[in-house]
C-alpha cells in the first residue's frame, strides 16, 4: 500500500495514518458502472450545494444579528455595507432553491432507476432523512431575515404542530420559548439554522459509506458482473461531474447575478410585523407540495399527519415496490406511472402556491390522493401485475453486442459513444 | 418579468372571480384588480445600468415630495456618489437636515447637521408619530420598496400615475383616494405628483409622467444600490463559466473517447 504514493512525506504519514490511502481507494480508483447517464450528476452535485450553502452561511452568520430588532436591518447592512455583502446573501438564498432543484432530481432519478432497491435500501432512507434535515433547516433560514413571510411563514408551519391532540398547544409555546413566534424563537432558529447543516454532513457520510459499499446503481439496473462493467471513479466521473458542475453554475449564476429575487417573495422585504398578516401567506416553493398536500384536507390534524406521510411513505417505498427489476427502463406500464407522478408532484407544487379555495382545493385533493395511491396502491400492483422488458446480461453485454433491441441498452450505448 | 405581472393579474382575477362565484365572502368595498404597465427601464437587462439623469431627478422628487412624509433609512448620503456628486455636494446636501447625536460629554443629547456616513433622516422619530400626523395611515419606508412589490418599479411608476377619478357607482370614503394600480384601488396617500411640481435642476419638463419614472428610477436604485456591480460581476462570470465549460467538455470526451 505504502509505496503507492512517491512523495515521502505522504507515505510517512499515510503509513500510520492511512487517509491517502482512503482517498486514493474511495475517490480515485472506486469502481463505477461505466454506463451512468448525466442524471447521475446530481449526486456530487448536491454535495457540492451543501458546500456552497456552508461557506456562504458561515460568512453571512458573521455579520448577521439574531434580535428581533436587528435582524432586518442587519440583513440590509450585509446586502449595501459588507462587502461583496449582496453577493454573498443572493448565492445562499438562491443557493437553497437550487439545493432543491438538485436534489429532488436527484430523488426522481432514484425513483425511475429503481435506485431504492436492495441491497440500496438504508442508502435511500439515508437520503429521505437528509432531504427532511434540509427542509428543516431550510425552514429555519427563511425565518432568520425576519420579514413579513419570515413571521407569518414561522407562525404558520410551528402552528401545525398545535394539531396534536391535548399536548399541541403545549408543544407550540415550548417550540416557541414564549405565547407567540418572537425573539426567542429568532434565536432558537438561528441557533439550530447552523447546527443542523452539520447534522446533514453527518448523514451525507453516512449516505455515502452506504453508496459505497455496493457501489452506483446504473441505468440498465443490472448489478455489475465483471471488472469489464466498470471503470476508476477517477478521472473518468471526476471530470464529468466536473463538467456538469460547469453546467449547474451557469444556470446557478444566471439566477444570482440578474434575478436574485425571482424565487423569492417581495413580501419578505418587509420588515415584519405581528399585526399585519399578509394577504396570502406562501411558503418557499420546494415547500409548495407539501403545503398544497396539508391544505387539501379539511381536517388539520389529517393535513399536517398526509403532509408528514408523504414523507414517511419515502421510507418504506423499497418495500411497496417489491418488482426485482430496478431500471424504469425495462417496466413498460411502472414508467407510464413514473411520468404520471411528475406531473402530479409539478401540479402540486402550482396548487399549493394559489390561495385554498375553489377548485383548486378540489384538484389538490385529487392530486394528493394520486400522490398516495401511487405509492400505497400502484407500485404494490405492479410488482404483481407487470411483465417487465428482458433484461440485458450484464452492463458490458447490450453495448458490445449491439444492445439485442433493448432500449435501454441503446440509449446506454449512445450515452457512451458521446 | 412582464410574463410575471401577467400572471399575477391573471391570478388575481381568477382569485376574484372565484371570490364572487362563492357568494357573500367578497368584500363589501371595490375590490377593484390592481392594474399597472410593464415599462421600459435603463436598469433592466443584462446589461442595465442606472440612468444618472433620472437618479439625480428622482432624488430632487423625493427630498421635494416624498421626504415630507416617507423615510429613506437604508440609504446613506455618502451613497450619492454614485450618482456623480462629488463629496462636497454631498456634504452640502446631508448638511440641510439635522439629526439628534450624543450624549455628549455632559451627558446631553444634541443636534448637529447630517454628515454624509448618516442616513436619510426620516420625517418622523418613530412610526406611531407618522401614522398620527396622516389620520392613522403609516406612509411606508421607501429604501426597499422596489424590491417589496410585486411589479417592482412598474408598479411603483403606475401608482404614481394611477390616480383617477372612481368608475360609475364607486364611492370613495373621506380621505381616501381612487387608484388603479393599487390593491383593492383605495389609498390614503394624496396624489404627490403635479405637472411641474418640482422644478428640475436640468431643466427637464417636470410632467407628472416624468416625475413618476425618475421616482421610480431612484427608488429601484435605492433598493438595490448594488444592481450595477451585480450585472457586471454577473456578465464576466457566465462568460468565464461558458469557456471553462466548454473546456471541462472537451476534456470529458477525450478521456471518455476509451470507454466502450
Amino acid at each position: 500500500m505504502a509505496t503507492k504514493f512517491e512523495n515521502p512525506i505522504v507515505r510517512w504519514i499515510d503509513h500510520r495514518l492511512p487517509i491517502f490511502s482512503f482517498m486514493h481507494h474511495e475517490l480515485h480508483e472506486y469502481p463505477t458502472p461505466k454506463n451512468l447517464n448525466y442524471w447521475w450528476n446530481f449526486g456530487s452535485l448536491a454535495g457540492i450545494a451543501l458546500v456552497i450553502m456552508l461557506v456562504t452561511g458561515i460568512t453571512l452568520a458573521m455579520h448577521y444579528t439574531p434580535h428581533v430588532d436587528h435582524a432586518f436591518n442587519s440583513v440590509e447592512r450585509i446586502m449595501r455595507d459588507v462587502n461583496y455583502g449582496w453577493l454573498i446573501r443572493y448565492i445562499h438564498m438562491n443557493g437553497a432553491s437550487f439545493f432543491f432543484i438538485v436534489v429532488y432530481i436527484h430523488i426522481f432519478r432514484g425513483l425511475y432507476f429503481g435506485s431504492y432497491k436492495a441491497p440500496r435500501e438504508l442508502l435511500w432512507m439515508l437520503g429521505v432523512v437528509i432531504m427532511l434535515l434540509m427542509m428543516a433547516t431550510a425552514f429555519m433560514g427563511y425565518v432568520l431575515p425576519w420579514g413579513q413571510m419570515s413571521f407569518w411563514g414561522a407562525t404558520v408551519i410551528t402552528n401545525l404542530f398545535s394539531a396534536i391532540p391535548v399536548i399541541g398547544e403545549s408543544v407550540v409555546t415550548w417550540l416557541w420559548g414564549g405565547f407567540s413566534v418572537d425573539n426567542a424563537t429568532l434565536n432558537r432558529f438561528f441557533a439550530l439554522h447552523y447546527l443542523l447543516p452539520f447534522v446533514i454532513v453527518g448523514v451525507v457520510v453516512l449516505h455515502l459509506v452506504a453508496l459505497h459499499r455496493f457501489g452506483s446503481n446504473n441505468p440498465l439496473g443490472v448489478d455489475v458482473k465483471s471488472p469489464k462493467d466498470q471503470i476508476p471513479f477517477h478521472p473518468y466521473y471526476t471530470i464529468k461531474d466536473a463538467f456538469g458542475l460547469g453546467v449547474f453554475l451557469i444556470v446557478f449564476s444566471a439566477f444570482v447575478f440578474f434575478a436574485p429575487n425571482f424565487l423569492g417573495h417581495p413580501d419578505n422585504y418587509i420588515p415584519a410585523d405581528p399585526l399585519v398578516t399578509p394577504a396570502h401567506i406562501v411558503p418557499e416553493w420546494y415547500f409548495l407540495p407539501f403545503y398544497a398536500i396539508l391544505r387539501a384536507i379539511p381536517d388539520k390534524l389529517g393535513g399536517v399527519l398526509l403532509m408528514f406521510g408523504s414523507i414517511a411513505v419515502l421510507f418504506i417505498l423499497p418495500w411497496l415496490d417489491r418488482s426485482p427489476v430496478r431500471s424504469g427502463q425495462f417496466r413498460p406500464i411502472f414508467k407510464i406511472f413514473f411520468w404520471i407522478l411528475v406531473i402530479d408532484v409539478v401540479a402540486l407544487t402550482y396548487l399549493g402556491a394559489k390561495p385554498a379555495e375553489g377548485w383548486y382545493v378540489f384538484f389538490s385533493r385529487i392530486a394528493t390522493a394520486y400522490y398516495f395511491a401511487h405509492f400505497l396502491v400502484i407500485l404494490p400492483l405492479l410488482s404483481v401485475f407487470e411483465t417487465p422488458r428482458q433484461l440485458p446480461k450484464s452492463i458490458s453485454e447490450p453495448v458490445i453486442g449491439g444492445g439485442g433491441g433493448f432500449a435501454g441498452a441503446t440509449a446506454a450505448r449512445r450515452e457512451n459513444d458521446r | 418579468m412582464i410574463a410575471r405581472i401577467k400572471t399575477l393579474a391573471a391570478a388575481t382575477a381568477v382569485a376574484s372571480a372565484m371570490l364572487g362565484a362563492a357568494g357573500p365572502t367578497g368584500p363589501a368595498l371595490a375590490a377593484g384588480e390592481a392594474v399597472f404597465e410593464a415599462q421600459d427601464w435603463s436598469f433592466s437587462g443584462v446589461f442595465g445600468t442606472f440612468d444618472r439623469g433620472a437618479l439625480q431627478r428622482g432624488l430632487q422628487v423625493y427630498q421635494n415630495v416624498c421626504a415630507s412624509c416617507h423615510g429613506l433609512e437604508f440609504v446613506a448620503y455618502r451613497n450619492l456618489d454614485q450618482f456623480g456628486y462629488s463629496e462636497d455636494e454631498i456634504k452640502a446636501l446631508a448638511a440641510e437636515k439635522q439629526v439628534m447625536d450624543g450624549p455628549n460629554d455632559d451627558g446631553e443629547m444634541f443636534e448637529r447637521p447630517a454628515l454624509p456616513s448618516d442616513r436619510f433622516v426620516s420625517p418622523f422619530p418613530n412610526a406611531a408619530a407618522a401614522r398620527a400626523a396622516n389620520g392613522g395611515a403609516y406612509p411606508p419606508e421607501l429604501s426597499l420598496i422596489v424590491d417589496a412589490r410585486a411589479g417592482g418599479a412598474d408598479y411603483i411608476y403606475g401608482l404614481l400615475v394611477g390616480y383617477t377619478d372612481p368608475p360609475e357607482g364607486v364611492t370613495i370614503p373621506d380621505g381616501m383616494y381612487y387608484n388603479t394600480a393599487f390593491p383593492g384601488n383605495q389609498i390614503a396617500m394624496p396624489p404627490p405628483l403635479y405637472p411641474d411640481g418640482v422644478t428640475y435642476s436640468d431643466n427637464t419638463p417636470a410632467t407628472v409622467a416624468q416625475q413618476a419614472r425618475d421616482l421610480a428610477t431612484f427608488l429601484a436604485w435605492a433598493s438595490e444600490p448594488n444592481l450595477e456591480e451585480r450585472k457586471r460581476a454577473g456578465v464576466m462570470t457566465i462568460l468565464f463559466l461558458l469557456v471553462l465549460t466548454g473546456l471541462l467538455y472537451a476534456t470529458k470526451r477525450k478521456i471518455w473517447a476509451d470507454v466502450h
